[in-house]
């Protein structure tokens, strides 16, 4: 083991001590600061199997990967507003209209996705890596400057329909409204797992992201794959912001952008490419950041996360599962 | 014989002819514009404006060392911008008086002008050191996220740098000697003694023309030469680049350092002729904006990126934000009035056009890298000489067989 | 335009050089040494590892374990650009030029690493970078001549041919003032006339004093112009000798041709 996995481990020890203090001193503030970290942990997770996707089939960080989950939650925000909806209140007008928008705005996503990743990257895949990059980041303004255009500058509400109901245990409050998010992301999560391991096309996306040339020897057509992978994950990241949304009630349009380098940087510390590994990551970096936020002061918590990206790629690129990226 | 000698003049005239045509009118241009904005528009808010215009085409020129010429996506540009503008104005403005050193600074600007580019340079080799290696998609995010970090910090120390409150009362140049003469509106040709600029648009804009065109020369000296040559391998193939037996990691760290200093010296100039900086003036889109100049201008190409530079700052910070009054009158006088004014959710023609600004960003990038990734000013130049130098070397073999 | 002045008779020394990729041995112990001044060359079937050998050598791969001695230095795992400084230049199998440089350009980055401009001396175009650019650029253009593609010096090189792309690779190699030069194939994709004067320009680089080894498939080329030949399968060295030893050898004939039912 060499001297800079020696000092990942210790940082990860050192980090635990520290928390495992506080949680002895203060047990239940750190239980409620867990829970809530493992809600934007579980946010944060839908987001980074986007990015590590794309990243293990075309070795590309999709900048505007953080705002298809803004927009996300500004679509479902305005065609919540289209149902008879109560806010505040537990009623079946709620929850039909919310199993109906859900799985629409994970799908318009997936489309939309789809259409830019036709437009704007397909083009340049075999350009200098410059050029992809340059794109990449134009789309993300593009689509933060519809959101502009659309809602303004100011915070945007989205609807609160999810059942108010929520309990104290041990002194620690706990809603319907987080085991919704942690419930819904561990089953897309579970969902993505069967798809990819069991699925045709599953194997594809795996295959072509370990080999394109091979694959393609294989009969497998990189441009379906490589779009398919593009709709599944602005599935995710739709459905991530619906639950953001639902979650939180409000959204603005730079939103995609804090919480993308966020969603990335759990990618990276996951493993990039690999897909528990963003799972794994995004739980783990929310509940950092929930911890930072806490115990350090949110003003801190950005240089916190950059702190971690910047150590785990230049001191332990290979994450905390392993990277999957193709080779060559 | 004495034809093909005059075919090679009049040819080589013609090559430097673009480059220097442009740069030529540039010059020009620099030179009459205020004289014209004086008597013509009877103020120096327009000069001002051409002097803020002039921080983006240092920040374009020095950026496109990083990304025209080595390749190196650095999305947190204006980190060094920033950090040249804090060396400046903590080390000369009573700011650091209420910090805890309970000392003022007041350092002469032409000595922390210089300092402020050193101290950007350093932290860009201090990012750059371990970063560099990585690939330029992991390389593009880092610089990313230390763009996003160091206003934060600057926000977090308050008690060194005034935090949200900013730092204010930032001294001016001062100089042993200036001319002032009817260009300037000041009388007769005299040179006034003790000059200090206090917030003098017409110094402050001769100063930023002079270093801009400073500035080119110099980056212009590299293009031309062995690093200049190193960084476009670097750019091509890096690892044939190493194979030539360039060591790609200080070459590397050489173009972000320089890039990084160009950016720290266009802070300190900044700090200078705002008389206060803010965290809030640092922040990513200021990045993406000198990002966009330079793809817009053409990577790698000089002339380009600086007319790339004013072209946008023209558009973004002139015509947009004078777009609305034009447009609300051009509504009403077409008789579109009603949609000059809110309601609802329609914020009003005025509100709509100043929000364009990400759109437009976001468009120019796609569609350059789409259909022009070599930008509107491409160095081509160098393919018209050295087309015509290669009309030269055939000429002479011919000659000498 | 080399001097050969160390007194070690071999200028390249490979001793159980072993290449491991996870669980694949891409080079299984090979050692070989090669003659200053001799055209070595090292063929073998597709896959045999060839251009991991040379990736070893030149440090874009470290070994796994073995020693590579050139001109008496243990070169061992060191980075590719030391391997250029110390004198090994190399081409590659599938051509990486610098495409969007003139031909000019990519051999004159050929010559950084016998440069001495400083990034003070460019910044200000001091006298004496002006001079070494100019004798760079003479220099450039004499390697241009020297492969035959000197009125393409301002042509970018991705619009060269393929056959002048390759002799092009070769004038960028032969820019850093190698002792040894390693060529990947240099002949692939040619017709038989560019393959005949490919040798002749071997040749030519050999009359300056350049010791060369490379990889190549044509056997006309390989036997036409090497004085020696390794034989690699399965990145295992399986036969060593002058050309006509080799081309009898049965466990050589085996590898290409297979084992017979």
């Amino acid at each position: 083991m060499g001297l800079a996995d020696y000092g990942f481990y210790v940082l990860c020890a050192a980090t635990v001590v520290l928390l495992a203090t506080q949680a002895v001193i203060h047990p239940i503030q750190f239980a409620q600061v867990s829970i809530f970290g493992l809600t934007q942990g579980s946010i944060y997770a839908l987001v980074a199997l986007g990015y590590t996707m794309v990243y293990g089939i075309i070795e590309l960080i999709n900048f505007a990967h953080g705002d298809v989950f803004t927009l996300g939650a500004y679509i479902g925000a305005t065609i919540l507003g289209f149902f008879a909806i109560s806010e505040g209140a537990t009623t079946a007008i709620n929850l039909i209209a919310l199993l109906l928008v859900f799985p629409v705005v994970m799908l318009i996503m997936g489309g939309i996705n789809v259409a830019i990743e036709r437009v704007a990257y397909r083009p340049l895949r075999n350009a200098p890596r410059l050029a992809p990059l340059i794109t990449a980041i134009g789309m993300s303004f593009f689509l933060e400057g519809i959101m502009f255009l659309w809602r303004g500058p100011a915070t945007v509400h989205f609807p609160d329909i999810l059942p108010q109901s929520s309990t104290t245990v041990a002194g620690i409050f706990f809603g319907i409204k987080d085991a919704f998010v942690v419930v819904t992301a561990a089953i897309l999560v579970a969902l993505l797992a069967v798809f990819i391991n069991r699925t045709k096309l599953g194997k594809a996306m795996r295959a072509t992201a370990q080999d394109r040339d091979a694959a393609q020897l294989m009969g497998i057509d990189i441009n379906r794959t490589i779009a398919a992978t593009f709709f599944i994950g602005a599935l995710l990241a739709g459905a991530g912001g619906m639950i953001w949304g639902l979650y939180y009630n409000t959204v603005y349009y730079q939103l995609g952008f804090r919480s993308g380098l966020i969603a990335f940087t759990a990618a990276v510390f996951g493993g990039i490419g690999n897909i528990p590994g963003a799972a794994v990551g995004g739980l783990i970096i929310g509940l950092i950041a929930a911890y930072s936020d806490s115990y350090i002061g949110s003003k801190w918590t950005q240089v916190v996360v950059f702190g971690i990206l910047i150590g785990v790629l230049v001191f332990r690129p290979t994450g905390l599962l392993g990277m999957r990226v193709p080779e060559k | 014989m004495i034809r093909a000698l005059y075919a090679r003049l009049r040819l080589r005239e013609r090559i430097r002819d673009r480059d220097a045509a442009v740069f030529g009118i540039l010059l020009i241009v620099a030179l009459v514009f205020p004289i014209v904005d004086i008597y013509i528009r009877g103020g120096t808010s327009d000069v001002s404006q051409a002097t803020r215009a002039g921080y983006f085409v240092l920040l374009a020129i020095g950026l496109n060392v990083v990304v025209g010429f080595a390749g190196l996506l650095d999305l947190g540009y204006a980190a060094f911008f920033a950090i040249g503008a804090y060396t400046y104005a903590l080390l000369a403005s009573p700011q650091l008086a209420s910090s805890p050193a309970h000392h003022a600074v007041h350092i002469s600007f032409w000595i922390l002008i210089f300092a402020s580019m050193f101290v950007a340079a350093a932290f860009g080799a201090i990012l750059g050191f371990p970063t560099l290696r990585l690939r330029g998609d992991y390389l593009a995010i880092v610089t990313l996220g230390f763009g996003e970090i160091v206003p934060q910090l600057f926000y977090n120390f308050d008690q060194w740098t005034g935090g949200i409150n900013a730092v204010g009362l930032i001294d001016q140049p001062h100089l042993a000697f200036w001319l002032q003469g009817p260009w300037s509106g000041d009388g007769p040709l005299q040179i006034v003694r003790n000059f200090n600029f206090n917030g003098d648009p017409i110094a402050f804009y001769v100063l930023i023309c002079i270093l801009i065109a400073v500035a080119v020369v110099l980056v212009s000296n590299l293009y031309r030469s062995r690093l200049g040559r190193a960084w476009m391998a670097i750019r091509e193939d890096e690892v044939a680049a190493a194979a030539m037996g360039i060591n790609t990691v200080t070459t590397k760290l050489l173009a972000f350092g320089i890039g990084a200093s160009f950016s720290g010296f266009a802070g300190a100039y900044y700090a200078a002729d705002q008389s206060l900086v803010s965290p809030d003036n640092f922040l990513f889109i200021v990045s993406i904006t000198v990002l966009v100049m330079v793809v817009l201008g053409g990577m790698g190409s000089i002339t380009g990126v600086i007319i790339g530079a004013l072209v946008l700052y023209f558009v973004v910070f002139y015509l947009i934000p004078g777009l609305p009054e034009n447009a609300v009158n051009l509504a009403n006088s077409v008789g579109l009035g009603s949609l000059t004014k809110k309601s609802g959710d329609w914020p009003g023609l005025a509100e709509e056009i100043g929000r364009l600004n990400f759109i437009i960003y976001g468009l120019i990038l796609v569609a350059m890298m789409l259909l022009r990734p070599q930008g509107i000013l491409p160095s081509r130049v160098r393919e018209q000489e050295l087309k015509h130098a290669a009309v030269q070397e055939e000429e002479t073999v011919v000659e000498q067989a | 335009m080399s001097q050969q002045s160390a007194p070690v008779d071999n200028i390249l020394e490979l001793t159980d050089l072993t290449k491991r990729f996870g669980g694949l041995v891409a080079v299984d112990n090979v050692s070989l040494h090669i003659k200053r001044g001799e055209v070595f060359a090292l063929i073998g079937p597709n896959g045999a590892g060839k251009t991991t050998l040379f990736n070893n050598v030149t440090g874009l791969f470290q070994p796994t374990s073995g020693r590579v001695v050139f001109d008496g230095r243990d070169i061992t795992g060191s980075k590719p650009h030391q391997v250029a400084r110390w004198g090994i230049a190399r081409t590659f199998q599938n051509i990486r030029l610098f495409d969007y440089m003139s031909c000019l350009d990519n051999v004159r980055v050929g010559r950084h690493v016998r440069m001495q401009a400083k990034l003070w001396d460019s910044l200000f175009k001091l006298p004496k970078e002006r001079k070494e650019e100019e004798r760079v650029t003479e220099e450039a253009m004499e390697l241009l001549r020297f492969v035959g593609i000197a009125k393409q010096a301002n042509q970018y090189a991705r619009n060269l041919p393929y056959g002048q792309q390759r002799r092009l690779e070769i004038a960028r190699a032969l820019a850093t003032d190698p002792k040894l030069l390693l060529l990947d194939e240099p002949a692939a994709g040619f017709t038989p006339q560019e393959k005949v004067e490919l040798m002749a320009l071997v040749k030519r680089i050999l009359a300056r004093g350049i010791t060369v080894f490379l990889i190549e498939h044509d056997m006309k080329v390989v036997m036409g112009i090497s004085e020696r030949i390794v034989v690699l399968d399965h990145g295992e060295k399986i036969a060593e000798g002058p050309p006509d030893e080799v081309r009898k050898d049965a466990r050589v004939i085996e590898a290409y041709l297979g084992k017979s039912a």
